[in-house]
């Protein structure tokens, strides 16, 4: 498209939906078809656009879950509180129904092998979304950039893709994830029970004078924390990168 | 200022597009009152205010605002010096 000018439209399109996948009581992947899509890269996102009978339309973002594969867009939605986007996905929403869609958006927020590494992800919550989304293109792409995932949920069912990340750490030696619960905890688990904070990143994380590449992406205060730590720690700030959703959440 | 209540350029993806026919989430702009330069998607957003406020992460400076209305959206630019906004 070099030295074109035209002003492209992002158009909304319809997507079926083809698989429902409960990840837990509150968050679902909604598997779609969406015929014409061409492809995305990790950590983008797309919009979701539901119109009521009378006309009333309400939109909200939510990130790619999947790699790209051809017309097979995931998305993974947290039920939020009084959401009204979400509580439909997440509680009304059935295979064979369609929805609009738009994107992919963002080209900040992403990753490619190209960009190298270490790779440090960061997550909060539902905020694992994207950072999935990049640890599976890095293993699918059969990359081997050295990636550390930490990731942070409240309770033991309120972590997302557990049985996955456990079969990636333990057959990856490229990849090593570390789990914490903040709020409670089964009695057999051996790993962190806090929030993520300084002792735990040095721990845990890249050190600074690896220049790792980091993804942070939670609530809007856990990414205020993360982030600024990792800088106070000796990360580039410019190799920090951060998506935060809000409080009341309903975007993202 | 620091508070639990912004978003990030981000999430104006979709937004900013509209507006500009382009993903501006990585283009760059310098804010007029203290020179940092930063991806548009690094900056912060308002969704409280009557439109998106979108602010220097480094200074709190707001650089733009849109205002939806029934017919127009206004895109008010106030500390964006400049964005360069990338050829594709």
């Amino acid at each position: 498209m070099a030295g074109t000018a035209v002003r492209r439209r992002l158009s909304w399109s319809t997507a079926e939906v083809v698989e429902l996948i409960d990840e837990n009581p509150r968050v679902r992947s909604i598997v779609l078809t969406c015929p014409g899509w061409e492809g995305h890269s990790p950590g983008q996102h797309v919009d979701i656009r539901l119109t009521a009978e009378d006309g009333y339309q309400a939109q909200r973002s939510y990130s790619l879950a999947e790699p790209a594969d051809g017309e097979r867009v995931v998305i993974t939605v947290e039920l939020v509180r009084d959401g009204e986007v979400s509580t439909f996905l997440v509680e009304e929403l059935r295979v064979g129904d369609v929805i609009e869609l738009r994107g992919p958006i963002g080209r900040y927020f992403v990753w490619e092998p190209s960009h190298g590494g270490p790779l440090q992800l960061i997550g909060g919550g539902s905020g694992v979304v994207p950072l999935m989304a990049i640890l599976r293109h890095r293993v699918r792409e059969g990359d081997q950039t050295p990636v550390r995932y930490l990731s942070s949920a409240r309770t033991n069912d309120d972590l997302l893709y557990r049985v996955e990340l456990d079969d990636l750490s333990n057959t990856d030696p490229g990849i090593t994830v570390v789990l914490t619960l903040t709020r409670s905890h089964p009695p057999e688990w051996d790993g962190p029970t806090r929030r993520i904070d300084r002792e735990m990143l040095e721990e845990y994380a890249w050190p600074a004078d690896e220049n790792p590449l980091c993804f942070v992406c939670g609530p809007t205060g856990f990414v205020e924390t993360v982030s600024s730590t990792l800088v106070d720690m000796g990360y580039d700030p410019g190799r920090v990168k951060t998506e935060r959703f809000g409080p009341t959440g309903d975007t993202r | 200022m620091s508070d639990d209540r912004h978003l990030d350029g981000n999430s104006l993806g979709g937004l900013l597009y509209d507006l500009f026919g382009h993903d501006m989430t990585a283009d760059v702009g310098r804010c007029a009152n203290c020179g940092a330069t930063n991806p548009l998607g690094a900056t912060r957003v308002y969704l409280d205010a009557p439109g998106y406020v979108i602010r220097c992460p480094a200074c709190q400076g707001v650089l733009m605002v849109v205002v939806e209305t029934p017919r127009t959206r206004r895109v008010s630019f106030e500390l964006l010096r400049w964005v360069d906004i990338g050829i594709e």
